[in-house]
């Protein structure tokens, strides 16, 4: 596992990609994996900067990453407000233009590139966890 | 991230280069939301350049489509989209909401 701390900054998304991207390729991930879980991550971290940290302008993200029994592993920590994923709903796809809700679709792409998603939250210790893997194919 | 605007006869290109997220997100809606102001409602997204965008850039394509749309003025519609792109545009189901052209001057000649 390597970590990570970043600014939860927008301008540090780029350095976030790049971080779990390279561990995807060196780890045998193809192109089109590897994009993928670089947009999940992206998603998550843009979700932790925008929600979680809404109030707070020095807010820090760590992320670690790690390729163990065939899987990447992408953990993202953040100490700012808890967002629990499962409680937003999923976005109608079938919807017309009209219609079509904007929120939701980061966690909705986050769920469909990874294999799993888990969100860990501890108030008492101001903690949010959350944790994403994909399995190499 | 690097935008350009070019106007034609019946349409404008956007022409979007580099990397859509978050962070940039915001210059693109500025330039579709700057078209419109203008009165241009036909707008091609030109994605020949593009390497990467996130549900940020696709919320950004949302909001103009509605606008061009809105009263028949036009729409929006997308040239040259990088597989990558078009994968997770069918994966967010936005690829039903946007016309695809392969060549850009084919989308502007479609308007």
């Amino acid at each position: 596992m390597q970590s990570v701390q970043y600014p939860a900054k927008f301008e540090f998304l780029d350095e976030i990609r790049d971080f779990v991207g390279d561990i995807a390729r060196q780890n045998g991930f193809g192109s089109k994996e590897v994009y993928g879980i670089q947009l999940a991550t992206d998603e998550a971290a843009s979700n932790i900067i925008e929600h979680a940290y809404e109030h707070i302008s020095d807010g820090v993200l760590e992320l670690s990453c790690g390729f163990k029994g065939g899987a990447i592993t992408v953990i993202l920590v953040d100490h700012g407000e808890p967002f629990d994923p499962s409680e937003i709903p999923m976005p109608d796809l079938k919807a017309d233009l009209s219609d079509r809700k904007i929120g939701g679709l980061g966690i909705f792409l986050m769920r469909k590139l990874m294999d799993e998603v888990h969100y860990d939250s501890q108030p008492g210790k101001n903690s949010n966890t959350l944790t994403m893997i994909k399995r190499k194919r | 991230m690097e935008i350009t605007v070019q106007e034609f006869k019946h349409c404008d290109m956007v022409t979007v280069k580099g990397r859509v997220d978050s962070a940039t997100a915001p210059q693109l809606a500025h330039a579709l939301d700057s078209a419109h102001n203008g009165g241009k409602y036909k707008l091609v997204v030109d994605m020949s350049g593009l390497e990467y965008m996130s549900s940020a850039g696709f919320r950004a394509l949302l909001a103009a489509q509605r606008n061009s749309k809105r009263y028949n003025r036009g729409e929006v519609v997308l040239a040259s989209v990088p597989d990558r792109i078009r994968e997770a545009l069918e994966l967010a189901g936005f690829t039903e909401l946007f016309k695809t052209f392969d060549d850009p001057l084919l989308a502007v000649g479609h308007f």
